[in-house]
């Protein structure tokens, strides 16, 4: 049974895009047929995060208009072969999108892949409604902050109320997803803790994903954080996070700040 | 005591008096027709028991039987007929209602079929799910109950009371109908805003003492007061 996957926030810059591209690689590498469609029309940035930004001809619009077909838009990925990409048009706006258009697609996709990974934009107009419009399951992905916290509320407000799922009376199934979470500030009670935010949103919780260069890093380079370096701390979360999804039970670490070899040294408190 | 009483001659009084008839106009097909009838009728039972009716045939040209049998199709549905228009005298048996002539138009005033009695509304509600950011609710019938969160953004409005078993993050809106004695009740208060009878307080004025705790609000004459719970 494949299932439509949402990626969606409310805020922007919370790390939606970073999230689709480790969660569908992380799915790929243990074997699942994964698909990442980036909803982000006009201000594309999966096929960046994806390092397949030379290879795209086709795009979502052009499926959506009727000008390609579906399998001229889709790009395998060059690491791992389950893994394709379905992008964005970065010349049209939202509005190009429509409703029958999207449920098309996502359609044709279910009848190919294990998962389909639609990568919300920001805000809560067209786009972003249509992203969610026929998801299964949904990742809220949200910063411990305030101002992040409660545009995720609106939104799982919004797939509470403005998915196919919900219109049939059902539910869509959501998880938080907390991201650069800050270790150092989280030491001296500078943001949100995970129980606020988890109180806050009434809703389980998918993993935490500490604040790291290794995920900047691995996005300059046009590789998902989990392919990039997968030993690395994000990658780990994400990783299990992908597991959690698989439905598997896998332990929820908190990361924690780690003192340096010279902090200890010095005598100094973890900052 | 030979008179003998003479019987009264009873004399015969004719009065006129003019009633409001409905005129069915029937037009062709004749069974086309009389499926609109029964659509009426299936919408409103008993929309014609008791009323006159007359049938115009003006519209349609109908053999002597014909109208016979419209005329038994339509007793057939309790529709009684009184009379008959629009015919030659030729074509209206004794045993049809009387032709009639000289009819005047009048506005028909149609009374609505009565209802059957409509249950009683609902004077509260209650909401199982958190009531998220962007989210408003109104309910100016009576009380709300929110058994979960009600989030920053998100509001209530009622005409009654407001519970909230969780914590109560956004706007709260109670008595808004003008009730003075609508009160607002929280497991947690951090609201935004609290408002009885159009008498409010922001945040800003809440008493920081309170945040966090069991509370509730109400009007005290003009002044609105919120007090811990436990």
């Amino acid at each position: 049974m494949a299932k439509v996957l949402v990626v969606t926030s409310g805020k922007g810059g919370v790390g939606k895009t970073t999230s689709t591209a480790a969660l569908g690689a992380a799915l790929a590498q243990s074997g699942e047929k994964v698909v990442v469609v980036d909803f982000d029309v006009g201000l594309r940035n999966l096929d960046l995060v994806m390092g397949a930004e030379r290879r795209v001809v086709f795009d979502l619009i052009n499926v959506v208009q009727g000008v390609a077909k579906l399998s001229q838009a889709l790009i395998r990925d060059k690491r791992l072969e389950n893994l394709w990409l379905l992008p964005a048009s970065q010349t049209r706006d939202k509005d190009a999108l429509t409703d029958e258009g999207v449920g098309s697609i996502i359609a044709e996709l279910r009848t190919k892949f294990d998962w389909i990974i639609c990568d919300s934009p920001a805000g809560i107009e067209r786009g972003a409604t249509l992203a969610m419009r026929y998801a299964d399951e949904a990742v809220i992905v949200t910063n411990p902050e305030v101002s992040s916290v409660r545009d995720s509320d609106r939104i799982i407000g919004m797939l509470d109320s403005k998915t196919v799922k919900a219109e049939k009376g059902e539910q869509v199934k959501k998880h938080v997803l907390i991201t650069r979470y800050d270790t150092a500030r989280a030491a001296r009670g500078e943001m949100l803790t995970i129980e606020d935010i988890l109180e806050i949103l009434a809703t389980p919780l998918l993993g935490i994903i500490p604040e790291s260069q290794d995920v900047l890093r691995a996005s300059n380079v046009g590789s998902p954080v989990t392919l990039n370096n997968a030993a690395s701390t994000p990658a780990r979360a994400y990783t299990d996070a992908a597991r959690r999804l698989m439905g598997e039970t896998v332990a929820m670490l908190v990361p924690t700040a780690r003192k340096g070899l010279m902090d200890r040294l010095l005598g100094r408190r973890a900052a | 005591m030979g008179a003998r009483a003479e019987p009264k001659r009873q004399q015969v009084r004719l009065r006129g008096r003019s009633y409001v008839a409905f005129v069915f106009c029937p037009v062709v097909p004749i069974v086309g027709w009389l499926e609109e009838i029964d659509a009426t009728l299936a919408r409103s039972p008993g929309f014609f028991v008791g009323k006159p009716v007359v049938l115009d045939l003006s519209a349609v040209d109908l053999s002597q039987s014909a109208i016979a049998h419209l005329v038994a199709s339509l007793e057939n549905r309790n529709i009684r007929v009184l009379g008959i228009e629009g015919v030659e005298a030729a074509l209206v048996t004794t045993s049809m209602p009387p032709l009639l002539t000289g009819g005047r138009h009048c506005v028909v005033q149609q009374s609505k079929p009565e209802k059957p009695e409509a249950k009683p509304k609902p004077t509260s509600l209650l909401l199982e799910n958190p009531v998220r950011s962007g989210q408003s609710v109104i309910f100016t019938e009576g009380d709300v109950t929110v058994l979960g969160s009600v989030s920053s953004g998100a509001e209530i409005v009622a005409g009654g009371s407001i519970h909230i078993y969780g914590t109560l993050r956004g706007r709260a809106m109670a008595g808004v109908n003008g009730n003075p004695a609508a009160r607002i009740y929280c497991q947690k208060i951090e609201a935004e805003l609290l408002a009885i009878d159009g008498y409010y307080q922001t945040a800003e004025q809440i008493d920081v003492t309170l945040r966090n705790r069991p509370a509730q609000a109400w009007l005290e004459g003009d002044i609105m007061k919120i007090t811990p719970l436990n």
